[in-house]
């Protein structure tokens, strides 16, 4: 553990980029948690005569068509997009993670089972097979979870099956089993432990995925509905705005989302410097 | 030769048994009663079941799933609600559209990545080194329909250097006369210089776009791949014979380079279809991304599901092409096989 945070301090200090990934995920977790407490103005409360006010001291990105404050908006937001990717990561994590880890230990049908499940998957242009899977199970903020579970689930079993296949005649896996463990209990137990530091490092980089993926599904009016908060509705509001100028509806939702992107992408790529250096670019 | 293609041909065939039974799934999975959907708002008890029994839904799953291959070989994917005019027909006239816009948005990711990361390897550590590795971070991150927007904005409302973000074709001038469905090579081979200069005004934004999310796997893969290539004896060998720099680096390293990258394609095709549908929106390009989303919009179901049918069976085509392609450029392969 010492020696992890030791060069947890060297890959820091060798790439300052990743400290500033962590301190912005900090920023994100504090607005997703406190962002309706801090809120200075309701995010739902629109005001007809201070609609389309461009960035002003009392309203800092500005007011959208109904006069509601973008900044307000924007900060409640955060708790939506997160949780949605989060929760899609999670989802993704237990339904790959579990059944990567069988395919690889166990080999035989159920290598093959998964294996076929995950090919099919990404037999789909990945985006294209979640506008459809939303449309299919109905137009709610949970199926847009689900959706972008499901895209996500090959990445997860792939990564879980060849580590847990690499693992599977190792001398603590040969260990728990001679002491007496079932097959289940040295999978969960013994393996997957072993594991989850990759996958951590896989749930960090496909978190910033997780977000565009659901900002773009509610972008084109899928899961989400006005008018709650939601990044991705939001920059679709502004859109029909761009055009007559009124540039911070779209911009402040659009720069936030991607300033969070880009956070998880750096601090996914940092992790894995730190827990699976081999794999450093 | 037709031996590899046939091998190559057969293993696009577990893609599609898939992709068709996930589509079929996914049209049994729409949420309430499909028959009732397709049969109106106001329609009566009876009126739904006459149009269930008309879909086939009252029939087994297997009995439904040997109708919905029937229906697709015979190029049958039901009518549209809101237009009433067959799926495929109203699908098969938006493709060029898209297909013009992203094979065009393949081109500039293409030829703006693959010098970026060669140039980034052979110059490692300098600025095109850190350039390389700032685009493809951003890349990646940049919502591809923000980034649309901000283009708009800023090439058309403040600079006013672009056309109006709406179509494919300013509307005072006319479409050149159909041969492929390319606006861009229909319109030089009617000598039109002006629906041209026109056509591609209209692509270039969108087209960029697309070209920006989707070149970070690509710059990132033909950088890493040139340096393990450039790491290698060969190359050694090669610059130790006394050959010119420019020699080792193209016709040694970055033939062999060329390879994985060619691989990544697959996964830029995923990125380039699924940025399609939302450039699309952004810019009402009129194709069968927007076509998807204005039914969804509408709870339209057949032309989103033959939307996801298309778009499906041209990744494994397109895939098919990547892999025959690999076998062209990699003899090794062709050998092996």
């Amino acid at each position: 553990m010492l020696s992890l945070l030791r060069h947890a301090r060297y890959v820091m200090s060798e790439n300052p980029v990743t400290g500033l990934a962590f301190a912005l995920f900090a920023v994100f977790l504090l607005a997703a948690i406190l962002g309706p407490l801090i809120a200075p103005y309701d995010p739902l409360q629109s005001n007809a005569a201070m609609a389309l006010k461009p960035p002003s001291a009392a309203h800092w990105f500005g007011t959208d068509q109904l006069g509601r404050d973008i900044f307000s908006r924007v900060l409640v937001a955060t708790r939506l997009d997160l949780t949605i990717a989060f929760a899609s990561v999670v989802l993704a994590f237990l339904l790959g993670a579990l059944s990567g880890v069988a395919a690889g230990y166990f080999g035989g049908w159920t290598d093959r089972v998964v294996g076929r499940l995950a090919d099919t998957i990404m037999a789909f242009p990945l985006f294209v097979l979640a506008m459809g899977i939303v449309a299919a199970l109905g137009n709610k903020v949970i199926n847009i979870v689900i959706a972008t579970a499901i895209i996500n689930f090959p990445l997860y079993a792939r990564v879980a099956r060849a580590e847990a296949n690499v693992r599977r005649e190792a001398g603590f896996v040969e260990a728990a089993r001679l002491s007496g463990n079932g097959e289940a209990r040295v999978v969960l137990g013994h393996v997957l432990p072993n594991i989850m530091p990759i996958m951590m490092v896989q749930m960090s980089l496909t978190m910033g995925y997780a977000i565009l993926n659901a900002a773009g599904l509610s972008f084109i009016g899928l899961g989400v509905r006005p008018p709650d908060a939601e990044w991705g509705i939001m920059v679709a509001e502004g859109a029909n705005f761009i055009q007559s100028g009124e540039w911070w509806i779209a911009l402040f939702p659009g720069a936030t989302l991607m300033l969070a992107v880009f956070c998880f992408n750096l601090l996914g790529d940092g992790l894995r410097d730190i827990i699976d250096p081999r794999k450093r670019t | 030769m037709l031996k590899i293609l046939l091998a190559r041909l057969a293993t696009a065939i577990p893609s599609i048994v898939g992709v068709v039974v996930v589509t079929f799934m996914l049209t049994r999975l729409l949420p309430g009663d499909p028959a009732a959907y397709f049969a109106g708002l106001s329609a009566s008890p009876q009126a739904i079941a006459e149009v269930r029994a008309k879909l086939g839904l009252d029939k087994s799953l297997p009995e439904q799933f040997v109708a919905y291959i029937g229906d697709l070989l015979s190029g049958n994917l039901g009518n549209s609600l809101s237009t009433g005019q067959p799926v495929v027909t109203e699908i098969a006239t938006r493709l060029p559209a898209s297909a013009e816009l992203t094979l065009f948005a393949l081109i500039l990711a293409v030829g703006i990545a693959i010098p970026l990361g060669v140039l980034a390897a052979v110059k490692q550590g300098t600025w095109i080194d850190h350039l390389c590795r700032i685009v493809t971070t951003a890349g990646v991150s940049l919502p591809v329909f923000f980034t649309g927007l901000l283009f708009a904005y800023l090439f058309y409302y403040v600079l006013q250097w672009a056309p109006a973000p709406s179509g494919r074709l300013d509307v005072f001038l006319s479409p050149p006369p159909h041969v492929t469905g390319f606006y861009l090579i229909d319109s030089l081979l009617a000598g039109d210089f002006e629906a041209f200069r026109g056509a591609l005004g209209q692509l270039a934004l969108p087209a960029i776009s697309m070209a920006i999310f989707s070149l970070a796997p690509l710059a990132r893969m033909t950088r890493g791949s040139m340096l393990s290539v450039l790491g290698s004896d060969f190359i050694r060998t090669a610059r130790a014979s006394g050959l010119a720099p420019r020699t080792v680096i193209f016709s040694y390293a970055f033939r062999n380079a060329v390879l994985p990258v060619i691989t990544t394609l697959g996964m830029v095709f995923s990125f380039l279809l699924g940025a399609n549908v939302l450039i699309e929106t952004v810019f009402a390009w009129p194709g069968i991304g927007l076509y998807a989303v204005n039914a969804l919009i509408t709870s339209d179901y057949a032309p989103v599901q033959g939307f996801v049918l298309t778009m499906a069976v041209l990744y494994v085509a397109l895939n098919l092409v990547i892999d025959l392609l690999y076998g062209l450029v990699d003899p090794r392969v062709r050998l092996e096989s």
